[in-house]
């Protein structure tokens, strides 16, 4: 049998946006002068030589569907002006330079049940991975924790609240791909792997799996006669890196993989430098479909920091200014030995001074 | 529409209620109402499988080798550890797609992407991954390869997936943005698309970012998530718009913008004058934004615009997160010739990396581990007071090459100065 002909790749890489760029946003490339916040998710940008740009920004589910997205496309095509784009966040964002055509816009969103929102000092949509629907090492789920904790901050999205701008990323293993946030639910494992030593000898590269471990506790090993892997359990922090070279290290567990809260993670160069988020709460049970308790811890974060916080104080902002201590007696989360750093470099995390607030 | 046995699926159904947009909602739809009964059977899989790891709290899915012909990445196999129970999409990969730099599409374009899509996929996507790309979600193995290869030719190509140059992120940038310090959309394209062989054939140590932000606002996370951070910034002094700014602390009075503006800038760079007058002190502004942020139609970024470019951002696989530092402090990026000297700066920074990293690291730990100085010897990037927060502490270092180290420093400044 002969091989079926196969096509060639032709290898352009990422393609060019001016073509699908809006004539007036093209126009205008880097000759916008200032921009005014009308509600929110509500955006005017005013060129240099007086062109103007509106921009409503919508929340949707991420994972979408084609339906959803032909929507979307409709509301674009009869409201809009037929552009869009997506922000880092997978809020959709769409284009007029016709005012008139704002609250229509508006209208037809909120009419198909999408939320206007997501701008300046609100509570921004969650930045997610892709958990239980098609990550091969989840712990959790991705979409459904967003889903759960949007229609709770539905409010917080769709109005300016908050002291500064909050955003919120999920995680579903320890690799934490939903990168840092003002708030982070990350997955948390509280438990070594299990190991299927049937497996390990056929399925893993046993010398990049030893390499791989973050504190050198994983040695080969000969178990029950087969080349396999051993974890010293002592030494073993439970991040679950081992299981992606190799799968029989079974990491994940109904009940011992758990949910962490993170704060004051900020990529901006705004004031202060960039900033990792800290641990602040753990021990959160992985409970589907909803996550009450999680959701319930964070709320709490975003009810303190709102009553706290100053105007234009990100989470990170507020608690360097009011100091840890206050932090855990406003939000009453139990402070404990976990949380002090033992990792590289941990001494620069504790207080070298004596600077105490009484 | 077919018509199917659907799995039941209580505890999905509950992710229907409430005022955000449901994904199950959207999946169900496609299962329930899609005219093609090949989506009906792939989503009733899908949400069966995913009602069981809901009930079981686990997941179902493993890896794999797969890709379109020429290519080593791209695409995410997925296979169902649980296609006995759930058949239907016991294949179920995603393609990496790299979008356009600041992910704009017109309404046209989309709708030939869904078309495609619906022909040969689940009808699910995203726009977009955490790495950028618009993820195809649900194609099996017959048809990921001519669904790429209807994209393809109307101009869609795959982006990276595993050790390999990634695809690309840049921010809304200069089409929509005053902050706008470069032309994201150039800066973005010219280095990624430079690599699309790595970008195609994995064979480096591990994943290689290129990020872009316009300004030091990152809204791209370019210094937290890339190995090569580009962020615009300015050289000159901030232009300032005294009516304007006037007029807002008319309308806000004195004690907000004292409170607010002015002892907020990180550097206290900013005072008040007498008659309400913006003063500024442009040797200690350090772009942090705030203030421009705060009153963009009173302040702006200056005229001399330019990038400075992060190296070794990261989360937290293996040794922790790192942030990116500073390799380049500023450097135009206007011309050609910067173009092609970004360009090379980059090669220079993959060949060592791929030369010196260990399987498995990440540039910025490869700077962890190596030191940052040899790094810079290995690239050919000169030491720059920029590069640091502080001098060592420790007096343990060997010093036996200062004077020669020393005789460098003022021949680079007396060439500067001879530039100039």
């Amino acid at each position: 049998m002969s091989k079926p002909k196969m096509r060639e790749a032709i290898e352009t890489g990422a393609p060019d946006g001016f073509q699908y760029m809006h004539p007036t946003m093209r126009r205008n490339f880097g000759l916008w002068d200032y921009h005014e916040d009308i509600q929110p998710g509500v955006m005017v940008h005013v060129s240099k030589y007086g062109d103007k740009i509106w921009t409503v920004k919508a929340g949707t589910q991420r994972i979408l569907d084609v339906f959803t997205l032909r929507a979307l496309l409709d509301i674009a095509d009869e409201y809009a002006d037929g552009y869009i784009r997506f922000t880092i966040r997978s809020n959709i964002e769409f284009y007029t330079d016709k005012e008139e055509k704002v609250p229509a816009l508006i209208a037809a969103l909120q009419d198909k049940g999408f939320a206007v929102g997501g701008t300046r000092n609100s509570v921004a949509s969650m930045s997610h991975t892709q958990g239980w629907l098609h990550c091969d090492i989840p712990g959790t789920d991705a979409s459904g924790v967003v889903k759960a904790m949007m229609d709770e901050l539905y409010e917080e999205f769709t109005n300016w609240n908050m002291p500064n701008r909050v955003h919120m990323t999920t995680s579903c293993c320890q690799i934490n791909c939903g990168g840092q946030g003002d708030i982070a639910i990350n997955v948390q494992h509280t438990k070594p792997p299990k190991i299927d030593h049937s497996l390990v000898g056929n399925v893993c590269e046993r010398p990049s799996v030893v390499a791989r471990c973050p504190v050198a506790a994983i040695r080969p090993a000969m178990v029950d006669g087969k080349p396999s892997l051993e974890v010293d359990e002592k030494k073993c922090i439970c991040c679950g890196a081992c299981y992606p070279p190799c799968p029989p290290m079974q990491i994940n567990d109904h009940e011992h993989t758990q949910l962490a809260i993170w704060i004051g993670g900020n990529h901006s160069n705004a004031r202060g430098k960039p900033t990792f988020q800290r641990l602040v709460a753990a021990g959160i049970p992985n409970n589907p479909p909803r996550w009450p308790e999680a959701t319930a811890i964070v709320k709490k974060i975003l009810e303190s920091y709102k009553a706290g916080a100053r105007d234009y104080e990100r989470i990170n902002e507020w608690v360097e200014r009011i100091g840890w201590p206050r932090f855990f007696e406003e939000t009453g989360l139990p402070f404990t030995k976990y949380h002090i750093d033992n990792w590289r470099g941990a001494r620069s995390n504790l207080n070298s001074s004596t600077h105490i607030r009484f | 529409m077919a018509d199917i046995k659907k799995y039941p699926t209580p505890m999905l159904d509950v992710l229907e209620d409430g005022p955000w947009p449901s994904f199950i909602s959207g999946i169900k739809n496609l299962r329930d109402n899609h005219p093609d009964e090949r989506i009906n059977n792939v989503t009733n899989g899908l949400l069966g499988q995913l009602e069981h790891s809901y009930e079981t709290k686990m997941g179902y899915w493993k890896g794999g080798t797969v890709s379109v012909f020429g290519y080593g990445g791209g695409i995410i196999p997925r296979f169902s550890e649980v296609a006995s129970k759930f058949p239907e999409s016991k294949e179920f990969h995603t393609l990496r797609v790299q979008p356009t730099p600041g992910n704009y599409y017109t309404t046209d374009i989309m709708r030939r992407l869904a078309d495609s899509w619906e022909k040969w996929g689940s009808g699910l996507q995203t726009f977009h991954g955490q790495t950028g790309n618009i993820m195809f979600i649900g194609a099996d193995n017959a048809s990921f390869q001519p669904f790429f290869d209807e994209i393809n030719d109307y101009g869609w190509d795959l982006g990276g997936a595993g050790p390999c140059v990634r695809t690309a992120m840049s921010c809304v940038g200069s089409a929509r943005c005053e902050q706008s310090c470069t032309n994201e959309h150039a800066a973005h394209r010219h280095l990624v698309n430079n690599f699309t062989d790595d970008v195609h054939r994995p064979a480096l140590p591990y994943k290689f970012k290129f990020k872009v932000s316009g300004c030091p606002n990152d809204c791209q996370n370019a210094v937290e998530r890339s190995d090569f951070a580009v962020i615009g910034t300015w050289r000159d002094h901030k232009k300032i718009n005294q009516d304007e700014w006037k007029a807002y602390v008319e309308k806000k009075g004195v004690d907000y913008v004292m409170d607010n503006i002015v002892s907020r800038c990180v550097s206290k760079s900013l005072s008040l004058g007498p008659d309400n007058s913006l003063i500024a002190d442009e040797s200690n502004c350090v772009r942090s934004m705030h203030c421009m942020n705060v009153v963009p139609k009173a302040i702006s970024p200056g005229d001399d615009k330019g990038v400075t470019i992060l190296c070794g951002g990261k989360r937290t696989l293996k040794i922790g997160d790192l942030m990116g530092t500073v390799l380049v402090p500023f450097m135009k990026l206007e011309s050609a010739e910067d173009y092609e000297k970004i360009v090379e700066l980059a090669e220079e920074i993959i060949d060592f990396w791929a030369e010196n990293g260990l399987e498995h690291e990440r540039t910025g730990e490869m700077i962890e581990r190596i030191g940052l100085v040899n790094f810079l010897e290995g690239i050919g990037v000169d030491p720059d007071p920029n590069m640091i927060s502080q001098p060592r502490n420790s007096s343990y270092v060997r010093v036996d090459g200062w004077d020669e180290a020393a005789e460098e420093w003022f021949a680079k400044k007396r060439e500067e100065k001879i530039a100039v």
